[in-house]
């Protein structure tokens, strides 16, 4: 990936800032950067733009026809966004507060792009709104410390002036959680992190790097990497999601299966509260000093307070990594084979697998190919996978494989999975179709805007799961109900209902589903789709599955709460809330 | 809501197709080996009923069962499994296409000799094609005759459809070389009772559940339990019920569709061995060799027989909102769990509601309205009066909402002789007048004979009324309530509706918690017909009303004397000691006694199903006490 530009310093003229950096780059209403998007060209071929991504500037053949197939569209059928940004309503500003914040010399800004920018994340319903041009309940402004103690004086001047804080990162919610409560009364000050964005050291005798909270996660690695560090955390967000972010909803990266989920990574953290400033004395690697208080703040969601520091375990930059992929026959002998993977203990860095859908899906984002060789030898391939060794095309699903260590380590490694993977009628099917897995994970956000121009809207969402049957019988269950749901809902044409295996666990496994629909012909589609969606939900629960994995709770999740962890636990954190912040400065209203 | 959805149900029904039509016309052996192609569930990898056996004997459930069972009995493993294994040898059905041909061809014959026609609607079956498909099937049939599972394999084989495993009753494999046969045809076996036997029951559980989770055949079994010598409906057994809702509740299966079968025939095979049965003579055993005899029924006409496919209840609909299913979710799945009460009151509500479709849906002819006037005067009855009644009762049943089989444009008289005729066993006309027959040695018989014989012939008449109780029954007790309540006002209508209905709910099909709902039914259905009127608080009786709720009185009116007689005879001669197994003669001699010294005119209290019904009604309001005493 290319990096973006980032430490532009934001210069304050007035009070007001004038740009900053990520919100000139990115879109304003769909994901990522703005430079980069699919589209159909004049004869209907598919083509990313930009030059960020491997598939950027190619051409994707298959893509029209998957694309009108899986959901019935058609390219005659534009639904074009109408750009209206005056529909925001004037900021309601705390007189005193902006005052006495003018007086510290924090930059803040109340321009309506910059308050229309940190609006909201990437649910459905937020995108879908603001390409139609509707926009909800808006922060006030945005301030951007710069530091610690600017937090600290921010959080002091709201409580003095009673202003409601919202801490904002790198804007890839898809839980609702930076959606302003509507029925808030105070002015809004969405706090925005990102200039809080440096390596404040770099331990390596412990191997721990010190690091402001608002950092994004590609900046950090690539920071990291010049002294030939880093975290291996790598959520499927890192371009545009922050390290506070990570901390504030128990991110869980790729690799998590040698450097763990962020709760792992974490040594020490330092978080602003209206109370006061929480972080514990020391950096010892475990302590037994009660409830680790670490956890209270890890998947606060910006209820309690600014995640302002934290200090991370750092790795060496591994030697040699090595993409892999395997095809099985079908979902089953692949969920098997990736048990007996947990089982065993020699998960690599990354292992997923996707349903038949998205392995048809993946195809359907192969770029043109450049000879009459490859195309032969892709030939064969498909050949020998479906004729020679009777997969149906129809049934068989892919796992993807990355290696990561010294490069014996690795290929060890690897023949040991690969041997595994036989067992379950596995076969080995090439590094390009890893990789390939692995940068449609990247790229499938932007995928999404290219369907809402042609009336079709979807998501994902994702769960943790016990192992045994409970994995193949949630898939099929949460699939089926979703394809029920939106029958019985008027949708026209079979929803794209499809999952993927992300992670291995000791007790279980994540999964995490897309689905999306053709929404022609449905008056409220957004509604539509959330009734389908919150069906889904249940299905999870009722199977199983655990409210989220790693995309957090929000506002979105927020009704399942009570019942997933007892009104008794609610109780708890209610009470660390109460403490922490009584006034409820952090009003995002997420989670509780 | 349960109300309207029946109602719902009762607008419309679908027409029927005579299959045995083109079985007239064309070859038998050519049917028999005709190109047998099902549509399969979607999700099924075919397998062999032996791949079936290995995989309930190494599945999770199943060994966790036998570890236990090896840990609190000292047994080795490998001991119990062999147990197991021998149990599920015993129990595990053989479905072959071989013999399933062998049957299409013989039942063919037997059928056409048996049946003027075997009427079935064809839209069912197309509705139960679509859901094999979509999901595991659950057959649930009526179960009035032997003829019933035979019939239902029948049909699904000549339709095409998936051939369903049975549940079946061990006794069935007491006939040599039969039961074996049935087993070649999808049946599989289970003993009557195997309360405490753990292992036998997850041998049993994980079988069915195994077929079930697989879609490997849809799974038939009759909630009654047995065949209802009554030809009422009997309450509901639970427990095949409880397993196959299982793998749903559990998330192993996506849904369970369940689909009641209403089979009704016009002349039950059994008809007088039922009667009998009833009186004590004892149920012959299963044996190929009583078969054989039987073989002169198929000399005789039963007329026809109407099969309706109701459209498939979906579990998954049932249980929403109802049943919470992620309290499945703590314990791993091969841990059998107790059902909680929410889902046992849920499972019963289901079961009685598959009881009540496969009720509403029973063809009624017109055969049965005549016995049904017969029996409220048993001396017999002017012909002319008994056209006129018929034609009253089928007006009546119409409007209570009856699946009635009535010839259009065929007068009364001929609709009713016709029928007459072919219960000529039963009923017989002489001159003007019709009464029962009655069967007798000829030449002098004992009073004690003669009140026997003329039972029979009431019992027998009386099975025939009984498949259209259903119709009449809320109303019915609304009108009993109507004349025992304290005043008119709807309270005191009510209680009294519903003390009764709570003493007949052993007798009858009445689903628990819904007294409310029968009550409002009842009201709509006796105001719909002019009966009662509704004023303000009261619930009074209309002018033209008399008709109609004297015939409701007396159709209940067997039951309600019978009761009374089973309490009579508790309180003047039952000792403290009295056990279950003297308790049904007991009660026989008693009305016996009665009946002879000319104070009991009811036959229908010599009925053991009766007798029964009563002991347990009892039991469950608390007036009789059940103790277990220990064996000497």
């Amino acid at each position: 990936f290319s990096c973006s530009s980032s430490g532009v310093k934001p210069a304050v003229a007035t009070g007001l800032v004038g740009t900053v950096q990520q919100q000139d780059i990115m879109k304003w209403n769909g994901w990522g950067y703005a430079d980069s998007k699919f589209f159909f060209n004049k004869k209907g071929q598919g083509e990313f733009t930009g030059k960020r991504y491997r598939l950027s500037g190619l051409i994707l053949p298959s893509l029209k026809d998957w694309f009108e197939g899986t959901f019935g569209a058609n390219l005659q059928h534009k639904s074009p966004p109408s750009l209206n940004t005056s529909a925001v309503a004037p900021p309601s500003l705390n007189e005193a507060f902006v005052e006495e914040l003018k007086s510290t010399g924090i930059p803040f800004s109340h321009d309506t792009e910059d308050r229309v920018f940190r609006a909201h994340g990437h649910c459905l319903h937020e995108i879908f709104s603001l390409r139609d041009g509707r926009v909800g309940r808006c922060p006030d402004m945005v301030v951007w410390p710069n530091c610690h103690n600017d937090v600290v004086k921010i959080v002091e001047l709201a409580c003095k002036h009673s202003v409601c804080l919202i801490p904002y990162g790198g804007g890839t919610s898809v839980s609702s959680a930076l959606e302003c409560p509507p029925e808030e009364t105070r002015s809004i000050v969405s706090l925005d992190t990102s200039q809080m964005n440096r390596i404040l050291w770099i331990d390596e005798k412990n191997l721990t790097a010190h690091v402001e909270a608002g950092i994004i996660g590609q900046d950090l690695e690539r920071l990291l990497n010049e002294s030939g560090y880093c975290t291996g955390h790598e959520p499927d967000s890192m371009e545009f999601s922050s390290l506070g972010g990570w901390v504030a909803t128990r991110a869980s990266g790729m690799k998590k299966n040698i450097y763990g989920n962020i709760e792992d990574l974490v040594v020490h953290i330092k978080m602003v509260t209206p109370r006061g400033v929480i972080e514990k004395s020391c950096q010892g690697p475990r302590m037994s000093t009660g409830p680790d208080i670490h956890h209270f703040i890890l998947g606060s969601e910006g209820t309690l307070g600014v995640v302002t520091e934290v200090t991370l375990k750092i790795r060496p930059i591994p030697e040699y990594q090595k993409y892999g992929s395997v095809v099985f026959p079908n979902f089953q002998q692949g969920v098997a084979c990736l048990r007996e993977v947990a089982k065993q203990r020699c998960a690599p860095a990354s292992i997923r697998l996707m349903d038949n859908e998205q392995f048809q899906f993946g195809h359907a984002l192969k770029p043109q190919v450049s000879s009459i060789f490859t195309s032969f030898l892709d030939g064969l391939k498909k050949f020998y996978i479906t004729k020679f060794k009777g997969f149906d095309p129809h049934h068989l699903c892919v796992a993807t494989l990355l290696f990561e260590g010294d490069r014996e380590k690795v290929l060890q490694h690897e023949k040991l999975v690969y041997d595994i993977a036989a067992k379950f009628g596995g076969l080995a099917a090439g590094e390009d179709n890893g990789q390939r897995g692995y940068m449609l994970t990247f790229v499938i956000a932007y995928l999404r805007d290219l369907g809402m121009e042609y009336y079709v809207i979807g998501e994902s969402f994702e769960t943790s799961v016990p192992w045994d049957r409970w994995v193949l019988d949630l898939c099929r269950n949460v699939k089926e109900r979703i394809v029920r749901e939106c029958k019985e809902k008027g949708v026209q044409f079979p929803p794209l209902s499809t999952c993927r295996v992300t992670q291995t666990y000791d007790a279980g496994a994540c999964v995490y589903f897309y689905f999306a629909f053709n929404y022609r012909g449905l008056s409220d589609p957004v509604h539509v789709y959330e009734q389908v969606e919150h069906a889904a939900r249940e299905e999870i629960l009722a199977n199983g599955g655990s409210l989220s994995h790693h995309h957090g709770v929000g506002k979105l999740r927020k009704e399942w709460m009570q019942e997933t962890i007892s009104s008794v636990g609610l109780g708890m954190l209610k009470s660390v809330k109460d403490y922490l912040d009584p006034n409820n400065i952090f009003g995002n209203r997420n989670l509780l | 809501p349960r109300s309207t959805w029946s109602r719902k149900v009762r607008s419309k029904r679908d027409d029927f197709e005579d299959i045995l039509e083109e079985r007239r016309n064309s070859s038998d052996l050519r049917y028999a080996f005709k190109c047998y192609t099902p549509v399969l569930y979607r999700g099924l990898t075919p397998c062999k009923a032996a791949t079936l056996k290995s995989m309930v004997l190494q599945s999770e459930q199943l060994l966790h069962v036998i570890n236990q069972v090896s840990a609190e009995s000292g047994e080795s493993t490998d001991v119990v499994k062999d147990e197991a294994a021998a149990i599920l040898e015993e129990m595990a059905h053989r479905l072959q296409l071989r013999t399933i041909r062998f049957f299409a061809y013989t039942l063919s014959k037997a059928f056409k000799a048996l049946y003027r026609s075997v009427c079935v609607n064809e839209e069912g079956i197309q509705r139960l094609q679509q859901a094999m498909q979509e999901h595991p099937v659950v057959l649930l049939p009526s179960h009035r005759s032997y003829m019933d599972f035979l019939m239902m394999s029948y049909i699904l084989y000549t339709y095409d459809l998936s051939l369903p495993v049975i549940a079946a009753g061990m006794d069935f494999l007491g006939m040599k070389f039969v039961g074996e046969m049935l087993r070649m045809s999808g049946a599989f076996f289970i003993r009557r009772s195997f309360g405490g036997d753990q292992l036998y029951w997850a041998v049993f559980s994980e079988y069915v559940k195994t077929m079930l989770r697989k879609g490997y055949a849809p799974i038939e079994f009759f909630l009654e339990g047995t065949r209802s010598r009554t030809c009422k409906s009997l309450t509901p057994k639970l427990g095949l019920l409880n397993i196959v809702m299982e793998p749903f509740f559990k998330g192993e299966v996506f849904d369970v569709n369940l689909v009641p079968v209403s089979m009704s025939y016009e002349r039950v095979l059994e008809e007088s061995l039922y009667a009998r049965e009833l009186l004590g003579v004892p149920k012959p055993k299963e044996s190929t060799s009583g078969l054989l005899k039987a073989r002169k029924i198929l000399s005789e006409d039963y007329g026809s027989m109407h099969v309706y496919f109701s459209p498939p209840v979906s579990v998954r609909s049932l249980a929403q909102g109802r049943i919470n299913r992620s309290q499945f979710n703590l314990t791993p799945r091969h841990v059998a769990q107790k059902p909680s009460e929410e889902t046992q009151a849920f499972v019963n509500d289901v079961a009685y509601r598959i009881v009540r479709l496969q009720q509403e849906n029973m063809v009624v002819k017109p055969w049965v309205l005549v016995a049904t006037l017969l029996l409220q005067s048993v001396e017999g009855m002017e012909l002319t009066e008994l056209m006129e009644q018929t034609s009253w009762l089928r007006d009546l049943a119409r409007m209570f909402g009856a699946f009635l089989d009535w010839p259009d444009h065929t007068p009364c008289s001929m609709v009713v002789s016709s029928s007459i005729s072919l219960h000529r066993n039963l009923a017989c006309v002489s001159g003007s007048r019709i009464s029962l027959v009655v069967e007798g040695p000829q030449g002098p018989e004992t009073p004690e004979e003669a009140l026997f014989n003329r039972a029979v012939s009431v019992l027998s008449c009386a099975s025939y009324r009984n498949q259209v109780l259903h119709v009449f029954l809320r109303p019915a007790l609304l009108a009993m309530a109507l004349s025992n309540a304290n005043s008119s006002r709807k309270e005191d209508i009510y209680s009294c509706f519903d003390f009764l209905r709570n003493v007949f709910s052993d007798e009858f099909i009445l689903s628990p918690g819904a007294s409310v709902q029968d009550f409002d039914e009842a009201c709509h259905l006796l105001v719909k017909c002019g009966a009662v009127e509704l004023l303000h608080q009261d619930v009074v009786m209309a002018e033209s009303g008399r008709t109609v709720l004297s015939f409701l009185t007396l159709l209940l009116e067997p039951f309600l004397q019978g009761y009374q007689v089973v309490c009579r005879y508790l309180r003047e001669e039952a000792t403290e000691n009295l056990t279950e197994k003297q308790f049904i003669p007991a009660v026989r001699s008693f009305a016996v006694k009665l009946h002879l010294s000319g104070s009991l005119k009811c036959y229908e209290v010599l009925s053991s199903d009766l007798q029964k019904n009563a002991l347990n009604a009892l039991i469950r309001l608390n007036v009789v006490r059940r103790v277990r005493t220990l064996k000497s």
